[in-house]
């Protein structure tokens, strides 16, 4: 079925993603086997989102964002499209594609940040990397006691891309973020909600279950106040996300990164995500 | 404290136990009977699973024994008993 086919005002179903309004409440849901990796189609249909979204915003009180798929959340970004296309380039053009794409994929995640919506971000199972960058854009975070979070980033050469470090910052504290980062060892649920990443903690499969039920529980508040209320709490990083891409491009730009990048994509490791 | 004995003595488990206890749950969670299980196999192949599994089995370990197994301190760990060892000192 071709996207167009397959899209209305309310329901969109593309290769990647697809998203659904019903009863004030908009779902996103990820499934692109075989966990949600972040490449172009993926970036694309984000964008299509984003752009369906100031719509829904009129009518809409919560935003879910889910995963179809058993192996978990998202397990970031799609490092093997990453690889195929950068290798192939001189450095200089490579790091130009990769600003392009940061760029793009910040604008998409700023504008979920920012949106008056209250966003939830249902999660189980692998939640790395850019999967946990587009958790963290969410103003809550449910996870099923599958879940594991990290930022193996330290393993490639490189420092999280897609605004995790700033948005980290905002919500837990820096000993926390040391510990993710230095290490690029994954916390489970339990431990991410200690570390006050995770506002709930549920049964495996509970998840969307949990996020529909506090996402009604939001429809009772006045829109215009949560809204305000959102603005105040949730400030968005702004200067820091941009030195990010700005740091994650300067970093790009050395052989490590390449070196790194292949011996993720040929690697047949159990703890691939590991130096 | 029970009669003056601390908890952990009445209560903690032989590396034996923690490792029985292993071998039950992984062959209960990937479905592979437990007779086809010895504390000595590679894990990965004995269970057949992918680095995505092994971070399920990591997680399912981590709620079942209550304990943080850093991903580091499980590099290069292979077979049961050696993996029984690294709970057991977390215990």
């Amino acid at each position: 079925m071709s996207e167009e086919v397959s899209a209305t005002l309310d329901t969109f179903k593309g290769q990647n993603l697809s998203w659904e309004f019903k009863g004030g409440i908009v779902e996103l849901r990820l499934h692109r086997a075989p966990c949600n990796e972040l490449g172009s189609v993926s970036l694309d249909e984000f964008e299509r989102f984003v752009s369906a979204l100031e719509r829904f915003e009129n009518t809409a009180h919560a935003l879910i964002i889910c995963s179809e798929l058993k192996a978990g959340f998202c397990a970031g970004a799609d490092l093997r499209e990453l690889y195929q296309r950068s290798s192939t380039m001189e450095t200089a053009q490579a790091v130009r594609g990769v600003r392009d794409f940061l760029e793009r994929i910040h604008r998409a995640l700023n504008r979920i940040d920012a949106s008056p919506l209250t966003t939830i971000a249902a999660v189980h199972g692998v939640t790395f990397g850019g999967g946990l960058e587009l958790a963290l854009a969410c103003d809550l975070i449910i996870a099923d006691k599958t879940a594991r979070f990290a930022f193996p980033e330290l393993r490639l050469g490189l420092i999280p891309g897609f605004g995790g470090i700033p948005r980290l910052k905002r919500d837990v504290g820096n000993a926390v973020i040391r510990d993710l980062l230095l290490t690029g060892r994954s916390f489970n649920a339990t431990k991410a909600q200690q570390a006050g990443l995770v506002s709930q903690v549920v049964g495996e499969g509970e998840g969307l279950r949990a996020a529909r039920a506090t996402a009604a529980q939001l429809g009772k508040f006045d829109r215009r106040t949560v809204a305000v209320a959102k603005q105040f709490i949730k400030p968005i990083p702004y200067e820091e996300l941009q030195r990010e891409i700005d740091i994650f491009c300067d970093l790009f730009s050395r052989p490590a990164v390449q070196a790194g990048l292949k011996k993720f994509v040929e690697s047949r490791d159990a703890q691939p995500y590991l130096p | 404290m029970i009669g003056g004995i601390p908890d952990k003595m009445v209560f903690m488990p032989t590396a034996d136990e923690t490792l029985d206890e292993i071998l039950n749950l992984a062959a209960a969670h990937f479905k592979v009977p437990r007779e086809k299980l010895s504390p000595d196999d590679d894990f990965f192949r004995a269970l057949g699973i992918d680095s995505l599994q092994t971070l399920d089995l990591l997680t399912k370990l981590e709620n079942h024994f209550r304990v943080e197994l850093p991903d580091y301190e499980l590099q290069g760990v292979t077979d049961f008993r050696t993996l029984a060892g690294k709970i057991q000192a977390r215990r």
